[in-house]
């Protein structure tokens, strides 16, 4: 298996504050690899280094084969981004903003017909697909959003809290997106809250004052914790945290 | 008296083509903590600002402390603490300022209301100094807290203030919000995160604008039996997809570790269900009955509402 993501003593400072402290992991390819921590304990800092929009201070990190600090725009070509937060412009149509997104992420003209097409196909989307986004229920637009940001075969997605205020349902069914997303190769680099989703991914950090204090599958943190659920390893590590 | 009575209330957005409250009713008592659990999208925070006169209702009627939401609205909020779901303080001015700002705005002074934001302000206040729009968010939402209660208001609203706050910070959150319960404010709090429907009094679960079932908890658990199994197999994800293809399975979704299977009224044998999955070459499998929790009630009422 190769490994898409190499981190060895990744920090960032900010003046005298490190906000990620010498951090060294790696990922797998098609791995669902969960990035937990409090808030302020440096995952999105680490996570800005990783797609390429913020250099590291020290240490070394490769994704998708290329360097944080020299190939940045080679990095951007080769991940996918989503997050709860950007998604889509609602003020497009479905059509229109998966010609957007691929387009920007270098797909070709007649690359892109094919896949827009196949996309619609899929997610059943032919009578919305030239609907204005903001018309679609927030679940129909987690999941186009999520198929736009994989739409050009990235090596990586990240996916940054991506099912923040979905319904239940919801929130499992995109899940699912994503295990047939990693079955096909494609790495899932996955923020939540929800500890419960912490158990579906292959394996799972947690970040402790930008430390990673934990890292493994999540049956063997509850064990080495010796905890019933995710949610009780989360809490024994975070308590212990000293800033918020 | 309802701390809080509404009455058949409508709202729609864009002539109409938007429904954002389906003829909504609902009384919250006095000193009660509430929970409105919904998704996005399900009519929250139209509803809270519909409380806190902000908007009108298309028709329909509310009252706070029995005063009208439409009438009264000078009144109402003088008597309303309000914490929006966006981060609205002034970013430019410090924890101090924007204190002083919003009790000077409501005629009166920090130290008058100090009793009712001392444990929450003593955790921030060593950052005093420090401009609002610098604070990491878990200090944002204490200080947001801090200013919607220093004029100290009868009723308080809080849209989604655990949104995007991990599992650690939102805990200490709730046990805040306890505590200004006991001191007598009755507290409406929305959220999307499920698991915190046990933290409060009573809940109303939302879903595209309508109440789909308002109790305590336990009621609503007790109220809404299922046959539900929770199915493990050394394979889990293709034991999900097996598990929908078993004849008279409800549902069936991932739950953490385990999936959550409901079997219908006819097919509830969970033998026949073993067998099948047996079949289909799952090892390490396990059945065992579970009674429901807040989210498989949810997916339940969610489907009764589609269907």
């Amino acid at each position: 298996m190769s490994k898409v993501i190499i981190t060895e003593k990744l920090t960032k400072k900010f003046d005298d504050f490190t906000a990620v402290d010498a951090i060294s992991f790696e990922v797998e390819q098609g791995e669902i690899f969960g990035f937990l921590g409090a808030n302020g304990a440096g995952k999105t800092t680490a996570m800005r280094i990783l797609s390429g929009l913020s250099y590291p201070t020290s240490g070394k990190a490769e994704v998708a084969g290329f360097d944080v600090y020299n190939q940045v725009e080679d990095i951007k070509r080769n991940i996918g981004y989503m997050s709860q937060k950007f998604s889509l412009y609602e003020n497009l149509t479905v059509r229109e903003n998966i010609h957007f997104f691929g387009g920007i992420y270098g797909l070709g003209r007649k690359e892109l017909k094919q896949a827009s097409e196949e996309l619609i196909s899929r997610l059943h989307l032919g009578p919305e697909a030239n609907k204005l986004v903001k018309s679609l229920p927030l679940g129909w637009k987690q999941k186009i959003a999520f198929s736009v940001a994989i739409l050009h075969r990235p090596k990586i997605v990240f996916l940054d809290e991506p099912t923040g205020g979905v319904d239940p349902i919801t929130r499992r069914q995109f899940w699912e997106l994503i295990y047939e997303a990693t079955s096909q190769g494609i790495t899932a680099f996955v923020t939540t809250h929800y500890m419960d989703e912490a158990e579906y991914c292959d394996r799972v950090s947690i970040m402790v004052d930008g430390a990673i204090a934990a890292l493994d599958t999540p049956a063997a943190l509850k064990s080495q914790f010796n905890a019933s659920s995710m949610d009780a390893v989360f809490l024994q590590l975070a308590r212990a945290a000293k800033r918020s | 008296m309802s701390a809080i009575h509404i009455e058949n209330l409508v709202k729609s957005y864009e002539k109409g083509k938007v429904k954002a409250l389906k003829s909504i009713s609902l009384d919250i008592e006095e000193g009660e903590l509430f929970g409105l659990i919904g998704p996005d999208g399900s009519g929250k925070t139209t509803l809270f600002r519909i409380l806190t006169t902000l908007i009108l209702p298309d028709s329909g009627n509310a009252t706070l402390m029995g005063l009208d939401v439409v009438e009264d609205f000078w009144e109402i909020r003088k008597i309303v603490g309000y914490m929006p779901g966006r981060f609205s303080l002034y970013q430019d001015l410090s924890i101090e300022e924007n204190l002083n700002f919003f009790a000077t705005v409501f005629n009166t002074t920090v130290a008058e209301n100090y009793h009712l934001i001392e444990d929450i302000y003593v955790q921030i206040e060593p950052f005093k100094k420090r401009r609002a729009g610098k604070l990491s968010g878990g200090m944002k939402q204490k200080l947001a807290l801090c200013c919607a209660l220093i004029h100290e208001p009868k009723v308080l609203l809080l849209d989604e203030p655990t949104t995007g706050v991990d599992p650690v910070s939102r805990k200490e959150f709730w046990d805040m919000l306890g505590r200004l319960k006991e001191k007598g404010i009755t507290v409406v709090v929305s959220t999307p995160y499920m698991d915190e429907a046990s933290r409060c009094d009573r809940i109303a679960l939302m879903q595209d604008g309508q109440i789909m079932e308002m109790d305590s908890l336990k009621n609503i658990l007790q109220k809404h039996p299922q046959h539900l199994y929770a199915v493990r197999s050394k394979d889990m994800h293709r034991l999900l997809f097996d598990l929908r293809n078993f004849e008279g399975m409800k549902s069936a979704f991932a739950f953490g570790d385990e999936h959550h299977a409901v079997l219908g009224k006819g097919s509830d044998d969970p033998n026949q269900l073993f067998d099948f999955l047996q079949l289909k070459g799952h090892e390490q499998l396990a059945i065992r009955p579970i009674s429901p929790e807040i989210e498989d009630v949810f997916i339940q009422l969610m489907q009764a509402q589609e269907s």
